[in-house]
């Protein structure tokens, strides 16, 4: 296949940035898009010219590392991560263009690599129970009804990638806060911790500048794993319980 | 002039720390004998942490609750990406929740066992113990293991064990393991107790006065390299399966931590074994990057084969039934397509270079299901591998369900890393290894299930235990900073270095040498290894190595963001690591687990062990780039599980 | 307390959805009064009257009514200024475009900013026109409901801009209902589509029935 890539180029955060032309030549239908910019990379670093930057690592579809904007589309056009979308989706002659995930609160480092940490900061700021290593109780102590495992395996297959905010016409980490705060919040070992989980992730949210929630729903369906969006009404339940209890204390 | 492949031999190292005594009670004394640090006098002490895997992620929070100061580096843009994250199947403990016989001492003795004999009954034993307490960390942290309808855990067989001991969370447990290693850490970033420093790169170990006292490190956004400083160092880096080029590993895992660590005095042990799995995606040409696996857990209803005649390129479903080679099953009649992992992958390995094998360039086989199919019915079927089914549609545009996946084996777990005590520490002072970046429990043969094990019971509980006694009995003298000699020797190496990879300005990129340097390492030091083969592996890396210096060509500069830097500068120690794991093949004249050399193998074409002369782990001294390194022999004892040739016919 | 929720993007949305639901059950009454044109003048005069006189003794006259204007004004202030901060905050969100454009959510979605500001708008004049009569098209009298009404449509403009209110109107609420429904958390997998058809059904029903009057008007049925 022969395909013309529109990729974006900004050389570091505080640069300009604007699209570049590409032609690539003999891409074969079984590689993946990643092992095409692999390619064009090749044939950039020989040509003496700086090679297009991404993020990836596993090309497994699980460490959420990739991140491109692929037509318009947070990982392209399959419901996939973009390591794991294969040129066989695209046609001889197709152009396309590539951007990265595009949010002020994820800051362009390079090309196509943006800077993501604000999910780890909202992670810290309650996305966990506090278990102390030793402190653990016998496993079976408290068993948990299995549709409320699934429920909670369902939310924590969130991978971190970041596709929801690319994908929201607003920006938010709605549906990314929502995922960990309902896979925490539905087991009995995350209970104690409930209100200030859902308040402080939340807020944590807010104060690193991603936008509200207007639930257009692009989000569940940019996720590479399917968090549905009802996560997010799970989530603001949570948040009216905990706002609710808050303010009888 | 002495060759490469004319090392020496020297001291034998023991390991000092294991207390005597019955093998079930040495961890308890030995925690007991530590020393500890005064809680209060922790607050003082820096601890670097390399890496956020399950080792690195799990220890860094361990020991920031324990009070210490955590400083903590992963080259990822978050801890949450480290590659225990890629994980499926699931982890192993010693519960017996099912009541079928399991117990410490199974899963010890399989261990050992299924180690092949060359691992250490101490560190085993203790894993074992472990194992039990991974499970209830995990459960209180929030991590959703699979649940029967009564609300308890659920466990699966895996990898040919009689038991049921694996704990799983479907297909993604090192994902749920992972994430709950690192919201542990998470907490403690918040609580200030631990420094995180992600898309950060050490590139080099500092020595004061023969004691670990620090890093030297890159910012890979920046360009900025600096050195960080601390009471201990503990890498918790990974494997190297990367040298292969191909392997299951994630691209950016590599060896830099842990070979520039060996370089600087701490011995590599065992470094040719290797495990190859046997049911990865085979690759679909020149342009593969990596290999994706698919679970073991295939082979419990898929049938394997090729077809008899070498050559037929015939579409599967054409061949009719008595053309085709069951292998395993007609090889291995009571195990079948069930036998252990290093088998199946050299049965795979012998079929294909008879030329029986299929798909593009006869480098796979079958894994049929439509047997299964027919006995099941297709929806249970799809219950049951439903999500590896469509990843396998995704990757090869087949429907498995319909034409028979093809797999072939590929590079997944390194069982040898950096030598350690059973304290886990190196043989430079101060200096820890935890997780795969460690040699020490999986012998030749790592078990399925057992890595996640591992990488939690080191970080969670074995290190945050032992470290304690070196911090206690060791009082640092002066502190160091920028200023001391070795400090500015190890930096100006560092930065050397990388500005020679960028100065050379040649004609070939990294990712040629890469792929040059992983086909010598597949074709003479993967399923199967020869004296000979080894021994042309052994001339042809130097020369690689020497081209590399000559044309690689890296652009850009090390002031930004720069990826082929990154990537250049990996390979400059794959090219030298790749050497060592080909001398410690072809000095280890025997085969065992991962480890197969034709010259040593039963009359039916199985592994002969060769235990009076090779019963030891064989960790090597560096003594410089291209020299003959130094032998040193770690003698095993087995006092309870006693070495048995393997037989799975 | 206040302040967190105030401050808080969950919280305005909160806001905005008790505020929106508090609008809409007053459309509700409001559409069915409307209604009463249908059956002449007297009717809809009376109606008028009555509900300056409603909770009467208990309430003076008019209080009620006041009460109600009350609630309104304050529930449509709240609404629009948590709509405009949260909007500022989500442009400020996704400053640059990506170059790639694409048609995304659905219509109803979409136009919700823009049909809320149509909305203000058409809330201030409908206020002028047929409760102050400041910008009434014929002689304003008040307590002539019925002739006030009849006169408005009489004009294109009022019927344009009428129309193009409702229309903007059914949208907003459509995905107005379902939106309040998910930010108070009342939304889940198998009330899903229960929700969507109640805000459908509340969206037509409301549309039709206000369209309903300047249509009787146009036709000549109410004159």
């Amino acid at each position: 296949m022969k395909l013309t890539l529109r990729v974006w180029r900004q050389q570091s955060a505080d640069a300009e940035g604007a699209m570049s032309t590409y032609e690539v030549d003999g891409i074969s239908q079984d590689m993946s898009f990643l092992e095409m910019l692999d390619t064009l990379n090749e044939e950039l670093i020989l040509k003496g010219e700086d090679p297009v930057a991404f993020d990836h690592d596993c090309r497994e579809g699980i460490c959420g590392a990739c991140s491109l904007v692929i037509n318009g589309d947070a990982h392209g056009p399959e419901r996939t991560t973009t390591c794991q979308l294969h040129m066989r989706s695209f046609r001889d002659g197709d152009t396309i263009d590539i951007e990265p995930w595009r949010a002020s609160a994820f800051p362009v480092v390079k090309d196509l690599v943006v800077d993501r940490s604000a999910f780890d900061r909202i992670i810290e700021a309650g996305g966990y129970i506090t278990a102390p290593t030793g402190a653990a109780p016998e496993a079976h102590a408290t068993p948990v009804p299995k549709p409320d495992a699934d429920l909670a395996f369902e939310h924590a297959e969130c991978i971190g990638c970041g596709a929801c905010v690319a994908a929201c016409p607003n920006g938010a980490a709605m549906l990314f806060t929502s995922a960990k705060v309902n896979h925490l919040n539905v087991l009995p070992q995350g209970a104690p911790e409930r209100e200030t989980r859902v308040l402080d992730m939340v807020g944590q949210m807010d104060a690193e500048g991603f936008g509200g929630c207007t639930l257009a729903g692009e989000c569940a369906t940019a996720c590479p794993k399917g968090i549905p969006l009802v996560s997010i009404t799970g989530m603001n339940k949570e948040w009216l319980r905990a706002t609710r209890r808050a303010a009888k204390r | 002039m002495t060759t490469y492949a004319d090392y020496t031999t020297g001291e034998p190292v023991a390991d000092t720390k294991a207390p005597a005594g019955p093998v079930a009670e040495r961890w308890d004394t030995r925690r007991f004998e530590a020393k500890l640090v005064n809680p209060a006098n922790r607050r003082g002490k820096t601890v670097i942490v390399v890496g956020t895997g399950l080792a690195g992620g799990s220890a860094g929070a361990t020991l920031a609750e324990q009070g210490y100061h955590v400083v903590q580096f992963c080259y990822q843009d978050s801890p949450r990406r480290a590659h225990s994250i890629a994980a499926q199947g699931g982890i192993n403990a010693a519960k017996n929740y099912r009541n079928d016989g399991d117990s410490v001492h199974r899963l010890f003795y399989d261990t050992v066992k299924g180690g092949d004999f060359r691992s250490r009954e101490s560190n085993v034993h203790r894993l074992t113990q472990i194992s039990v307490e991974i499970i209830d960390q995990c459960v209180a942290q929030g991590v959703p293991f699979a649940r029967e309808y009564g609300g308890l855990l659920d466990t699966r067989s895996f990898g040919g064990v009689q038991v049921s001991r694996t704990f799983y969370a479907r297909g993604q447990t090192g994902q749920q393991l992972l994430l709950g290693a690192y919201q542990a850490l998470s907490r403690q970033v918040a609580a200030g107790n631990v420094e995180m420093h992600p898309r950060t790169e050490m590139l080099d170990l500092v020595v004061v006065d023969g004691r670990a006292r620090g890093i030297v490190a890159r910012d890979l956004i920046t360009g900025r390299i600096d050195t960080y400083f601390a009471d201990a160092v503990v890498l918790a880096s990974g494997g190297y399966g990367n040298v292969f080029y191909l392997s299951t590993n994630a691209m950016n895992s590599n060896a830099t931590a842990i070979w520039r660590a060996h370089r600087r005095g701490a011995y590599f042990a065992n470094p040719c074994f290797t495990q190859i799995h046997p049911t990865c995606i085979p690759r679909t040409g020149d342009h593969q990057s990596k290999l994706t696996l698919m679970s073991e857990s295939l082979r419990n209803d898929g049938r394997i084969w090729v077809p008899k005649a070498k050559g037929d390129d015939r579409p599967p479903n054409r061949i009719p039934e008595d053309e085709r080679d069951y292998y395993l099953e007609r090889i291995y009649p009571s195990f079948g397509n069930l036998v252990p992992r290093d088998i199946a992958s050299r049965a795979a390995k012998n079929v294909c270079d008879e030329g029986r094998g299929v798909g593009p360039g006869g480098q796979g086989v079958y894994l049929d299901f439509a047997d299964a199919v027919e006995r099941m019915g297709r929806e249970a079927v799809e219950a049951k591998y439903g999500n590896l089914f469509d990843m396998y549609q995704r990757i090869t545009d087949e429907d498995p369900y319909r034409v028979p996946m093809r797999i072939y084996p590929a590079v997944h777990y390194t069982m040898g890393g950096l030598w350690v005590d059973y304290d886990l520490q190196t043989t430079v002072p101060g200096l820890f290894a935890i997780g795969e970046a460690n040699f020490s429990d999986h012998g030749a043969n790592r078990l399925g299930a057992s890595a996640l094990m591992q990488g939690l019971a080191d970080g969670y509980f074995v290190l945050p235990a032992t470290i304690n006694d070196y911090l206690a009995r060791n009082p640092l003298g002066d502190e160091v900073d920028d200023g001391h000699p070795e400090v500015q020797e190890v930096l100006a190496e560092t930065e050397d270095r990388l500005n020679l990879l960028l100065s050379v300005d040649g004609d070939r990129t990294p990712d040629s040498f890469h792929r040059e340097l992983g086909e010598v390492m597949w074709e003479f030091c993967g399923m199967a290894r020869t004296d000979s083969g080894l021994r042309k592996a052994l001339e042809r890396i130097p020369q690689i190595r020497e081209e590399f210096w000559r044309r690689i060509k890296v652009p850009g500069t090390g002031e930004e963001f720069n990826q082929s830097l990154e990537k250049a500068n990996r390979i400059v120690d794959y090219l030298e690591l790749a050497e060592l794991m080909c001398l410690d093949a072809l000095h280890r004249a025997e085969s065992c687990g991962g480890h197969f050399r034709e010259e040593s193998q039963t009359p039916d074409g199985e592994a002969a062990r060769k235990d009076d002369e090779f019963g030891y782990a064989a960790a090597w001294e560096f003594t410089g780039t291209g020299d003959a390194p130094t032998l040193h022999k770690e003698d095993l004892v087995f006092e309870y599980v006693h070495p048995t040739q393997r037989s799975y016919a | 307390m206040a302040r967190t929720v105030w401050d808080s993007t969950v919280g305005k949305k909160t806001v905005m959805a008790v505020s929106g639901l508090v609008m809409l059950l007053y459309l509700v009454a409001h559409m069915i009064g409307n209604l009463k044109i249908f059956f002449g003048t007297e009717e809809f005069n009376h109606y008028a009257h009555w509900l300056r006189t409603v909770g009467e003794p208990f309430m003076h006259y008019e209080w009620t009514l006041w009460l109600i204007r009350v609630v309104l004004v304050v529930a449509v202030v709240a609404h629009a200024v948590s709509a405009y901060q949260l909007s500022r905050r989500d442009i400020r969100a996704r400053p640059s475009k990506y170059v790639h454009k694409k048609r995304r959510a659905s219509y109803a979605t979409r136009t919700m900013r823009w049909g809320g500001v149509i909305l203000g708008l058409f809330i201030v004049w409908h206020v002028l026109d047929l409760t102050t009569g400041t910008v009434h098209s014929g002689g304003f009298e008040s307590g002539k409901p019925y002739q006030n009404v009849v006169d408005t449509f009489s004009t294109w403009y009022g019927n344009v801009i009428y129309l193009v209110a409702m229309l903007a109107l059914g949208l907003h609420i459509r995905h107005g209902f379902w939106s309040a429904a998910q930010t108070l958390g009342a939304g889940s997998r198998t009330r899903d589509r229960a929700l969507k058809t109640t805000a459908n059904i509340l969206a037509l029903l409301l549309t039709i029935g206000f369209v309903a009057v300047p249509v009787g008007v146009m036709t000549g049925v109410v004159s």
